[in-house]
């Protein structure tokens, strides 16, 4: 299914079956793999584990942590003696659910009467407006007013590409014109939510590169804007982050953090075949959890993050 | 990371200095070093074993040059063969023989299509090109008016036509009309900004192969972002298998991402990297240099360039040569002063030279030296000691008050000067008579140049 400018259409049958097909061959491969070398040394040894190497990098963990995750898988398997294939595949599932529920950064406690504020940030072309708009489908259908804050105001048609989400989800977009401050007009969407007595106020932000510090800079003015007008805020700053990302996801991370207050990550194009095992290792070292993940372009494609169902795909 | 990284590398290399012949015991740590480089800038790891052992087979066996140690050697080998791997194409556009020529632009979502496009009409544009845009993307929310907001900002030519309905037959229809639209307007080139899709959207890729049909494009670029992980193979090797690409178009080159993701994509595609995004202005596009992605790709700064400089003019036997003199008896005479002093200025401005270098390791002795030289002080060092006999360059004692004057004039330099001169060469000389074994650098940090 594709949502379109006119409305939901047609199309692509069996996608999810595609998907889950896919998922499954892989996940076999994987199975098979192990089962070979195993086959072959009777026990697990390094070298198995060494194979496993290979899976991890190429799911974007990184160097780093996929040497951590597996010095550790060695040493229990070492001590356990493990023969078993499923057991050591549970084993490795154990050793990256544990350092992703490691996030554990939580959202700011909203005040009562007050609209809740989720600042929207991350590089150019991650999905922010489309996450923005698949976000407000989930709190509209929650029974949740919501309010849209159109402060990309830099990047040419992206005011018009939310308003069409707003359209979509019946929600109203709070605006300015394109070039205008951003800051100004996120002020302008948290009072008129004050007001209203609004119960979300999601910001869609400019994609900037971290590396850019004056512009990283403008994110910490709104953060303060917002903050004026309502206290805590924003309550939440979701970095969007591109599954395909490899580890320049680590800086990115780092440096949103730094600069907007980063308190969860959305993990979006995670129905193509890119893992974004990156998240893994930004989990790890900045405890930042992920909240949402994107799997498609309709409005109903974010999903709760699952970290065991993450974990093997990973695997898969 | 960055740091880390050279330091780790200078270290490995250290230890490999002073082996005669490259093989498998010295070059495995350099070897595990450099795997690691290429897989945290994001390589592909099938692409990087590859590479690994295409290199160590290059590696093994060769004798050390002369100018290079062998660590330097190493990555001498690498960044040939990753520089020859990406190979040396640049900016250049195929034109069909009868325009309009089309350039069709391909990739994921996200990966900066439409303002790649922008970008390549405005290039074209100041290359004297007429070319007209046009966007196939009726998926994507304002995607077409995103377009539309980037052709007037380079004032541009668009085809907007009419959409009524997102489907296939739309984007059919509207690549036709502005082929058309080219013709009747004398534009030579159509540049098609299409959806961004998924390489395994199997409906989405054949409306591709469909606009390719209808088309018949001279170029199809596909834009890729420089911050692409692992699967940058997989997506390139599909659009390439179902569109045979012509070249690549590297985008958000601004940020920090090493972008291995360039050697993945060649590897796949075999296809040139046309170029590469520098910024959200429209003039940022430039020409790619592998080269420089190289360095970027490996974390090491210009070191490569240095050693390239040095391969080129530094002989290390000389330089050796000179270091056993000066250490045994015989001393260091003023000739190999000379020698000195002109190796550091075949280099090139001894500044220039030492600003490539990283700060670290056993190079920030020799920053620390570079900063209270300059080149000009090198130049009249060198004229003083042309100024002398070849009996005084090898025997200093004997240059008493008048010779120093003569010395002085012929120079054109002051008698203070020649004495300074004297003066740091005699402590220079009693230095090396106490020190170990010098390396190049560390005698460079403990040269003192007169001051004058």
């Amino acid at each position: 299914m594709i949502q379109t400018l006119f409305g939901s259409t047609q199309q692509k049958p069996g996608f999810l079956e595609r998907m889950k097909e896919a998922v499954t061959r892989t996940r076999e491969n994987l199975s098979q793999r192990i089962e070979e070398v195993v086959a072959f040394t009777k026990e697990i040894d390094r070298s198995t584990l060494d194979d496993l190497e290979a899976t991890l990098i190429g799911a974007d963990l990184g160097t780093a942590t996929t040497h951590e995750v597996l010095e550790k898988l060695r040493e229990k398997a070492d001590r356990k003696q493990i023969r078993d294939v499923d057991e050591l595949k549970r084993l490795l599932k154990e050793e990256l659910l544990a350092i992703l529920e490691q996030g554990n950064m939580r959202p700011v406690q909203k005040v009562d009467g007050m609209p809740e504020v989720i600042l929207v940030v991350g590089v150019n072309g991650t999905g922010k407006t489309t996450t923005i708009g698949k976000l407000a489908q989930v709190l509209r259908s929650d029974g949740k007013n919501v309010l849209l804050c159109a402060a990309d105001t830099f990047r040419a048609a992206a005011i018009e590409q939310l308003e069409i989400w707003g359209q979509r989800t019946g929600t109203e977009v709070i605006k300015t014109k394109a070039g205008g401050d951003p800051a100004a007009v996120l002020f302008d969407a948290i009072q008129a939510a004050t007001a209203r007595h609004t119960d979300y106020v999601i910001v869609d932000t400019a994609g900037r590169l971290h590396t850019k510090t004056n512009l990283m800079a403008e994110l910490d003015k709104m953060r303060r804007t917002a903050q004026r007008i309502v206290p805590g805020a924003p309550h939440e700053t979701l970095l969007v982050m591109d599954a395909t990302t490899g580890q320049n996801g680590l800086q990115q991370a780092r440096l949103f953090t730094q600069s907007a207050g980063v308190t969860g990550i959305v993990l979006t194009k995670l129905d193509g075949t890119a893992k974004g095992g990156v998240v893994v290792a930004i989990t790890r070292e900045l405890g930042v959890p992920v909240r949402y993940v994107g799997v498609g372009e309709k409005a109903g494609d974010l999903l709760p993050f699952n970290p065991k169902e993450f974990v093997d795909s990973l695997l898969a | 990371m960055f740091e880390n990284l050279s330091e780790k590398l200078q270290r490995t290399f250290k230890m490999l200095r002073g082996q005669a012949v490259l093989n498998e015991d010295n070059v495995q740590d350099a070897l595990k070093q450099i795997r690691l480089a290429l897989l945290e800038a994001d390589v592909n790891f099938k692409v990087v074993k590859q590479l690994v052992d295409k290199i160590q087979d290059k590696a093994l066996g060769k004798d050390v040059m002369t100018a290079l140690a062998p660590g330097e050697q190493v990555i001498k080998i690498v960044r040939d063969e990753l520089v020859e791997m990406l190979g040396q194409d640049t900016a250049k556009l195929k034109f069909g023989s009868q325009p309009p020529t089309v350039v069709l632009m391909a990739g994921l979502q996200g990966s900066g299509k439409t303002t790649t496009s922008g970008k390549l009409a405005n290039w074209l544009k100041n290359g004297g090109h007429r070319p007209l845009l046009v966007s196939v993307d009726v998926y994507r929310p304002a995607a077409r008016e995103q377009l539309r907001v980037v052709a007037h900002a380079i004032k541009g030519n668009i085809y907007e036509g009419q959409v009524t309905e997102a489907n296939t037959g739309t984007v059919e229809r509207l690549a036709k009309e502005a082929r058309r639209e080219a013709v009747n307007t004398g534009c030579d080139v159509l540049i098609v900004d299409t959806a961004g899709r998924l390489h395994m959207d199997e409906q989405l890729m054949e409306e591709m192969q469909l606009l390719k049909k209808l088309l018949s494009p001279q170029e199809i670029l596909f834009v890729a972002d420089a911050m692409t992980g692992q699967d940058a193979v997989r997506s390139a090797d599909e659009f390439h298998k179902k569109l045979t690409l012509t070249g690549v178009v590297l985008t958000k080159m601004d940020g920090d991402a090493r972008g291995g993701a360039a050697l993945s994509i060649r590897h796949v595609t075999g296809q040139p990297i046309k170029f590469i995004g520098v910024g959200e202005k429209y003039d940022a596009l430039e020409p790619f240099h592998p080269d420089r992605i190289v360095s970027r790709i490996l974390g090491m700064g210009d070191i490569l360039s240095l050693i390239e400089k040095a391969e080129q003019q530094v002989d290390k036997k000389k330089a050796q040569e000179i270091a056993i003199k000066a250490l045994t008896g015989d001393g260091f005479s003023l000739e190999d002063f000379r020698d000195q002093v002109r190796q550091v200025r075949k280099m090139g401005s001894l500044q220039s030279l030492v600003g490539m270098l990283p700060r670290i390791g056993p190079f920030s002795g020799l920053q620390a030296a570079a900063d209270k030289v300059d080149d000009k002080q090198i130049s009249r060092v060198e004229a003083i000691i042309n100024s002398m006999t070849a009996y005084e360059r090898n025997h200093h004692e004997v240059i008493n008050g008048s010779r120093r004057k003569r010395i002085a004039r012929g120079s054109g330099t002051s008698i203070q000067e020649v004495n300074n001169l004297l003066r740091q060469y005699a402590q220079m000389k009693k230095m090396f008579k106490q020190m170990g074994k010098p390396s190049f650098a560390r005698r460079m940090a403990g040269m003192k140049f007169p001051e004058m």
